[in-house]
């Protein structure tokens, strides 16, 4: 599905990734997690061929080499929602949504008939669609973005903090639907957080960055019970919990 | 962008229908004083009179910008003087005679009439109880009293029979000499801000304020006697009896006729085609009709001209300025340059723009046009490049990141969430462009300069608001219909006021 082969990205004498090897497997939620500079955003941003990586690093997306070239029509294939969406305020949501539809041509009924699915899959009611973004809440804000990026039924989709912006029960709420609609779906899913929680929650795999290099990859309970670092305790740890504050002890 | 584009053509169609080239039509011009504006309306009685129509085009500027006109074929005929030919056109040349004028002007297809009699030289004048005071009378008396402020015509600050040659011939010592105003001089030497002015010999004034002219001892200065020169196509393309209207007036103006036409226009405010009318029916016998002067009827026109020259000029920058401004966004090299040279462009005073474009385009709507259209650049570029520019990152890569091609997130994307910025610039630079629009009168271009140049003529400053008032108008009225435009324009979704 996708391949990552001695990627690395310079950034004037900085490196924001140091020659990762990674493979994503297909049908699975992976979580990309990290601090923030510890190159996970960049990373996203390379397999959608939005950031050329250094010379010598190749993303194979279905077999197929990311290039400058085919980047555009590959990222027809692949959704991709940012932190606040990425709305566009001169368009409604409908807008929005039925945009790459409406640019490759579809007809009006097909792009209709898939935006009324969307909007039943990820529980938007039917009357915000006329709506602008400012005239949406996060929440809605959120689900609209991800219409958006599965409205041309891409292979992949990448979310970027998807919920980052969002307060903690609209949050709670829309990581609930959104392990739904993946798993109704049943899509290559690559998602960037912070959130331990978030990444326990949602993903099937967890890869932990720490200054652009992969510090441990594999499920929640292997990095909490066999981490390949002392770091990675110590980013599960720093995390805490709202009981912390009652008995005094991380929980 | 479909809307704005329908708005541009809307406009443009109002005036395609006055683009009409008029060939049978008599273009007269005159110089920018108030002899020349009735020299003018005379030629055009008559012209008219002989029964083929003569548009007047007024106060176009000096000598030279007259003869150029009249080599390009911008005017059919203007009224020059002998004095003005030998020293200033042609001067150096050693023409002496009217045959040497006249030889020399038809090297260039020029004919000319024969004088019309009175003699309007210039005349060196001061205050009478000024120059009794330090006992002047001639103009060498002048040596001896090195402050003096003198306070000289423009034309007559550059002319090659103007001061500089007056200062020579004389040997003056004044360092105190500005130029200014021909019409301003007067009351400038009224209220003692000057000492000595160069007055026409048949200017009305002279007699008004009671002036005295000093004596041209040296006879520095020749004689100029108007004559009406013409190009000699013009017999070929009109009727015969064209020339023969304007012959009928060879020999018949003396200088005290002129003299009192002149302080009728600029002392009385009589019209100069009223005035040109009742000279010809007293002295020719010859009864024109006078098109009755209508308030309206003359706004309506100025505000057509004027409303010419500013959407041609403002359409032809909106569609440079727009892809400008995007280069200039696109590649940041590139933009640097655009940007710099347009930024250029617009400290160049508008005044100066105007005349460097006469030489190119000679006079009229095409040097006009030319220039707002330069003068409207910068705004429309700058504001396309930073609409552009302020679009915020996540947007950007948003629309990238959809796999949309470049032209695509430019025409879906970037420049709708432009536009209130673009439109911004746009108002902006109509509405310098309307204010800049009245300076088009100085080069023959009408609008609502039109009356405000009359107006510093005649020192009328009813005349003046009459272009000055509509000119603040049409301003406000384009502002209001910009602000218009932004709401439909600019898309409801950056409009809508957030939840």
């Amino acid at each position: 599905m996708l391949q990552l082969k001695n990627i690395s990205k310079t950034y004037g004498s900085t490196m924001a990734l140091k020659s990762i090897d990674l493979f994503i497997p297909e049908g699975k939620t992976t979580m990309m997690l990290g601090q923030s500079g510890s190159g996970k955003s960049t990373l996203i941003r390379i397999i959608n061929g939005l950031i050329q990586p250094d010379y010598g690093g190749t993303v194979l997306f279905e077999g197929l080499p990311i290039t400058r070239k085919n980047a555009l029509t590959l990222r027809h294939k692949m959704g991709y929602v940012i932190q606040e969406g990425g709305l566009f305020p001169h368009f409604t949501a409908y807008q929005n949504i039925a945009l790459m539809a409406h640019y490759l041509g579809w007809p009006t009924a097909r792009i209709d008939k898939r935006v009324a699915e969307l909007a039943q899959l990820t529980q938007l009611p039917m009357d915000m669609l006329s709506r602008f973004p400012t005239q949406l809440s996060g929440g809605q804000r959120q689900r609209v973005s991800l219409m958006r990026a599965l409205v041309l039924e891409p292979d992949l989709l990448l979310l970027d903090e998807p919920l980052g912006a969002l307060d903690p029960m609209i949050r709670s709420e829309l990581q609930t639907d959104l392990k739904e609609i993946f798993q109704t779906l049943g899509k290559t899913v690559v998602i960037v957080t912070h959130d331990i929680g978030e990444a326990g929650f949602l993903g099937d795999l967890i890869i932990l960055l720490r200054d652009g290099q992969i510090v441990q990859q594999g499920s929640l309970p292997e990095l909490v019970h066999t981490p390949a670092d002392p770091f990675v305790t110590q980013f599960i740890n720093a995390q805490r919990s709202p009981l912390e504050a009652l008995t005094g002890n991380p929980s | 962008m479909k809307k704005s584009w329908l708005i541009l053509v809307c406009f443009m169609m109002t005036h395609t229908t006055l683009l009409a080239a008029e060939d049978l039509t008599v273009k007269i011009g005159s110089k920018i004083h108030t002899e020349g504006v009735i020299l003018g309306e005379l030629m055009t009685h008559l012209v008219n009179h002989a029964g083929v129509k003569a548009i007047h085009l007024r106060e176009l500027g000096g000598s030279q910008v007259l003869w150029k006109s009249l080599l390009r074929g911008d005017i059919d005929i203007y009224a020059e003087y002998t004095g003005t030919m030998t020293r200033e056109l042609f001067a150096g040349r050693g023409l002496k005679t009217l045959d040497d004028i006249r030889g020399r002007l038809l090297q260039d297809n020029i004919l000319m009439t024969k004088p019309l009699d009175f003699n309007s030289t210039y005349a060196i004048s001061m205050k009478k109880s000024v120059a009794a005071k330090y006992g002047i009378s001639k103009i060498s008396d002048l040596r001896h009293y090195p402050f003096l402020k003198f306070g000289f015509g423009e034309s007559f600050m550059a002319r090659n029979d103007g001061w500089q040659s007056l200062r020579q011939t004389y040997q003056l010592p004044q360092t105190d000499v500005r130029g200014l105003q021909h019409d301003l001089s007067y009351q400038g030497l009224n209220n003692g801000a000057i000492d000595v002015i160069n007055a026409y010999s048949t200017d009305g004034d002279i007699a008004y304020y009671d002036l005295l002219v000093l004596e041209d001892d040296l006879q520095h200065f020749p004689q100029y006697y108007p004559l009406f020169i013409y190009r000699a196509d013009l017999q070929e393309r009109m009727p015969k009896e064209v020339i023969k209207a304007l012959q009928q007036l060879e020999g018949k103006i003396s200088e005290a006729e002129m003299t009192q036409m002149n302080g009728r226009a600029k002392l009385d405010k009589v019209p100069e085609n009223q005035i040109a009318a009742d000279f010809l029916a007293e002295k020719l016998a010859l009864n024109v009709d006078i098109p009755e002067e209508n308030f309206w009827h003359r706004l309506y026109q100025l505000t057509i001209e004027h409303l010419f020259l500013v959407s041609i000029s403002l359409f032809a920058a909106i569609v440079l300025s727009i892809p400008l401004g995007i280069l200039a966004f696109k590649y940041s090299r590139l933009g640097q340059i655009i940007l710099g040279i347009v930024g250029t462009i617009q400290t160049i005073p508008s005044l100066a723009i105007l005349v460097f474009m006469i030489p190119l385009l000679g006079i009229g709507n095409s040097p006009a046009i030319a220039a707002l259209f330069l003068y409207s650049l910068l705004p429309i570029v700058r504001n396309t490049y930073v609409g552009l520019y302020d679009i915020s990152p996540q947007l950007r890569e948003s629309a990238e990141a959809l796999g949309l091609p470049p032209m695509a997130r430019l025409r879906l994307v970037e420049l709708p969430l432009a536009y209130r910025s673009i439109l911004a610039g746009i108002k902006t630079s109509a509405i310098i462009n309307i204010g800049t629009a009245t300076l088009g009168a100085l080069i023959g271009a009408g609008g609502y300069g039109q009356p405000i140049l009359t107006g510093i003529r005649l020192d009328d400053i009813s005349l003046i608001l009459q272009g000055a008032i509509p000119a603040a108008v049409l301003a406000l009225l384009a502002q209001g219909l910009f602000e218009l435009a932004e709401i439909w324009i600019v898309p409801k979704g950056l409009q809508v006021k957030s939840r």
